[in-house]
C-alpha cells in the first residue's frame, strides 16, 4: 500500500481550555475529493486550518507527501486554501489575484499572465482577467479564488465552506463544477461543509465529524446506507430512530425490545445492551403492512409536498416520543390526521450500538 | 406662532455660524486691505500684502520649515501608527487593552504639557532646540491619532486576505507592503492628512522646542508682537487656506465610499 498523500496522526487541539479536536487520525489519498462534514463546533474547520498551517495542533502530527508539516507555516507547505469569504485582494485585478502565488515564487510577468489566463479559463472566467474583484458576482469571485489557489499547483487544495455564501441554485451549479474541475486537475480536494447534500454529491470520501471526533468515514454511499453511529445516521440524511434494549443475541440474530414491540434483525450485540435502530425515510412503508417488520400504528402529523415526493411526519400511537419520518410517493393520498400502519423490511434497519 | 419659531430658528442658526466663521471672514477680508491698517473701512481688494508676505524671506523660510516638519512628522506618525495598529489588531498581546489605552492617552494631554515635558527631556538628553525637536513633538501628538484612525478601520475581514497572501507564499513583509498597506490606504492617507493639518498650525510645541529656524505659526506670533497689520492677516489667510485643503483631503480619503 502506497503512503497516503496526507496523513493526520492523533491530532488534538485546544483553544485555551476548550478541546476542539480529540485525537483525530485521517488519511487522504492522492486525487481524492474528501468532504469534512459536521455541524458548527464539530472541529471540521479547525482540522482544515491545521492542514493549511494556520493553526498548529496542541498534539499530534500532520504529514503531507510523507513530510512532517505539523509546524510548517502556510507559505512553505504544499497546500492552498479557498476561504469562505474568498479573501480576494480588493486592490488587484482578477489577473493580479490569480497570478499572486506565482509572483511570490518569482515567476516572470509574461509566464505569470499566461498561467493565470489558463487557470481562469479552467474555471470559465477567461474574460475577467482585467476586472476588479468588486465588479464580479459572488459565484464569479468564488471561481477566481479557486483559480488563484489552483494556479500554483498545490498537492492539496483546502476549501472552507466554499459554497456557503451562495444562493441554493448557484450552490448546486458550483457544486457540479467543483467536481468537474477536481476531476480535470486531479488535485486532492479537502472540502469543509455542514450541508449533507453537498457532501453526498461531491465526496469520494466522506468524513462525518461531531464534537471534535470523527464519527464515521467512508464512501458517501456506505456512510448513508450503513452509518456507523447514531449521529451520522441523523446528520447525513434523516432517520427514524427507535431506541431499544437487546433481549436476545444468538447466531448472528439480535432481538431488541422497542416501543413498538420486539424486532429481530441480523447483527452482533449482547443481551441487555442498549441499541438504536435507524430506518431511512425511503424505507418506511405506510399503509397496509407490506414490509416484513410491523412498526405499529401512527397518526400522521404533517405532510409536506416536495415535488417528487411527500415528506410525512407521523407519531406512533404506542409511544408518542417516537416520530416516524417517511418519504411517500407524490401520488400517495395520505393526509394529516389519518392513522395508518407503518412497516419496513428487516434488511433496511440499521443497528447502531449506543 | 409657527412663523415666529421658524424665524427664531433662522436667527439662531445665523448667529451661531456667524460666531464661528466671522473671525475667519474678517481675517481673510482685511488681508485684502489696500491700506496699512486691518480695520474698517475696507479699502481693497488688493493683493499687496500677499506680495509682501511672499517677498519676506523670514516668512517664506518659516513656511517651508512648516511644510517640511508637517510632511516628515506626519510620515513618521502614520508609519509608526500603522505598525502599532497592525500589531494590536493581529497579535494577542498581554494587557492589550491597557496598552491601547496608553498609546492613545497623549490625545487627552494638553500640548503645553507635552511641549514642556519634551523640553525638559531634550534638555537632559542634550538634544538642542531645533526643527527636529519640534518634529519629534509633532510625532508625539499625531502618532496616537494615526493609530486610532487606522486601528478603527482594521477589521477582521482583512485577516483572511492577509492569510490568503501568506498561504500563496508571501513573506510577512510582503504581506504588509503588498496587501495590508494598499487595503488600508484610505485610513493611512486620512491619518497622514489629519496629522499634516495638526502639525501645520501647531504653535505651543514649536514655540517651546525651536530657536533660530522656526515654523510659520511661531513666526506669525513674532510678527504679531509688533502689532496688527494686513500682512499678518495675509499670512494667516495662507495658513488657513492650507489647513482647509488638508482637511478636505482628509475627508475625501476617509469618507469616500469604498467599492463593495
Amino acid at each position: 500500500m502506497s503512503a497516503p498523500l496526507v496523513d493526520i496522526r492523533n491530532v488534538s487541539h485546544r483553544f485555551g481550555q476548550l478541546p476542539v479536536l480529540k485525537n483525530v487520525s485521517l488519511a487522504i489519498e492522492p486525487g481524492s475529493y474528501t468532504i469534512l462534514l459536521g455541524p458548527s463546533g464539530s472541529g471540521k474547520t479547525t482540522l482544515l486550518s491545521i492542514l493549511g498551517g494556520f493553526v498548529t495542533p496542541s498534539e499530534g502530527k500532520v504529514f503531507i507527501r510523507g513530510v512532517d508539516c505539523t509546524a510548517v507555516p502556510p507559505a512553505k507547505r504544499p497546500t492552498t486554501t479557498v476561504f469562505q469569504d474568498y479573501a480576494l485582494f480588493p486592490h488587484m485585478s482578477v489577473g493580479g489575484n490569480v497570478g499572486f502565488g506565482l509572483r511570490m515564487q518569482g515567476v516572470d510577468g509574461a509566464t505569470r499572465a499566461a498561467k493565470a489566463r489558463e487557470a481562469l479559463a479552467l474555471v470559465g472566467l477567461a474574460a475577467a482577467f482585467d476586472k476588479k474583484p468588486h465588479q464580479l458576482s459572488g459565484g464569479q469571485r468564488q471561481r477566481v479564488a479557486l483559480a488563484r489557489a489552483l494556479v500554483i499547483e498545490p498537492a492539496v487544495l483546502l476549501l472552507d465552506e466554499p459554497l456557503g455564501a451562495l444562493d441554493l441554485k448557484l450552490r448546486r451549479q458550483m457544486q457540479d463544477e467543483l467536481k468537474a474541475i477536481q476531476k480535470r486537475v486531479g488535485t486532492a480536494f479537502i472540502h469543509v461543509t455542514h450541508d449533507q447534500e453537498e457532501a453526498m454529491a461531491l465526496a469520494d470520501h466522506c468524513v462525518v465529524m461531531n464534537d471534535g471526533r470523527i464519527e464515521d468515514e467512508g464512501s458517501p454511499e456506505r456512510v448513508y446506507a450503513r452509518p456507523a453511529t447514531r449521529f451520522s445516521a441523523t446528520f447525513m440524511g434523516e432517520s427514524t430512530i427507535l431506541a431499544g434494549s437487546v433481549t436476545e443475541a444468538r447466531n448472528g440474530i439480535v432481538t431488541a425490545s422497542t416501543a413498538v414491540g420486539p424486532i429481530s434483525l441480523p447483527g452482533a450485540s449482547h443481551a441487555g445492551a442498549k441499541v438504536t435502530l435507524a430506518i431511512r425515510p425511503e424505507h418506511l412503508v405506510l399503509g397496509e403492512a407490506k414490509g416484513d417488520v410491523a412498526l405499529g400504528m401512527a397518526k400522521i402529523g404533517d405532510v409536506v409536498f416536495q415535488g417528487s415526493f411527500k415528506r410525512v411526519l407521523a407519531i406512533s400511537t404506542q409511544d408518542t416520543a417516537l416520530q416516524f419520518i417517511a418519504k411517500a410517493p407524490a401520488s400517495a393520498t395520505v393526509q394529516a390526521g389519518d392513522t395508518i400502519q407503518v412497516s419496513c423490511n428487516v434488511q433496511d434497519i440499521i443497528l447502531l450500538a449506543d | 406662532m409657527r412663523a415666529a419659531i421658524r424665524l427664531a430658528a433662522w436667527v439662531y442658526a445665523i448667529a451661531i455660524y456667524g460666531f464661528i466663521f466671522l473671525p475667519v471672514i474678517v481675517l481673510v477680508l482685511f488681508s485684502l486691505q489696500a491700506t496699512s491698517f486691518p480695520i474698517p473701512p475696507f479699502t481693497g481688494p488688493s493683493l499687496r500684502w500677499y506680495q509682501a508676505v511672499l517677498s519676506d524671506a523670514r516668512l517664506t523660510s518659516a513656511l517651508l520649515n512648516s511644510l517640511l516638519v508637517a510632511v516628515l512628522s506626519s510620515l513618521a506618525s502614520v508609519t509608526l501608527g500603522f505598525l502599532s495598529a497592525w500589531g494590536f489588531a493581529r497579535f494577542v498581546l498581554p494587557g492589550s487593552a491597557i496598552l491601547r489605552g496608553l498609546i492613545t492617552l497623549p490625545l487627552t494631554v494638553s500640548y503645553l504639557i507635552i511641549g514642556m515635558g519634551l523640553l525638559v527631556l531634550f534638555n537632559w538628553a542634550g538634544v538642542p532646540k531645533s526643527l527636529l525637536a519640534a518634529g519629534i513633538g509633532h510625532v508625539v501628538i499625531n502618532l496616537p491619532l494615526c493609530f486610532a484612525i487606522i486601528y478603527s478601520q482594521m477589521g477582521d475581514h482583512q485577516i483572511n486576505i492577509e492569510r490568503a497572501a501568506r498561504d500563496l507564499g508571501a513573506a510577512e513583509w510582503k504581506v504588509l507592503l503588498m496587501i495590508t498597506v494598499p487595503v488600508m490606504a484610505p485610513a493611512i492617507f486620512a491619518g497622514f492628512f489629519l496629522s499634516m493639518t495638526f502639525s501645520w498650525d501647531e504653535f505651543v510645541i514649536s514655540f517651546l522646542l525651536t530657536r533660530f529656524e522656526t515654523t510659520l505659526p511661531v513666526e506669525i506670533w513674532n510678527l504679531l508682537r509688533s502689532g496688527l497689520n494686513p500682512k499678518t492677516n495675509a499670512v494667516g489667510s495662507l495658513v488657513f487656506a492650507v489647513s482647509i485643503v488638508l482637511v478636505v483631503l482628509f475627508e475625501l480619503t476617509l469618507l469616500r465610499r469604498k467599492p463593495a
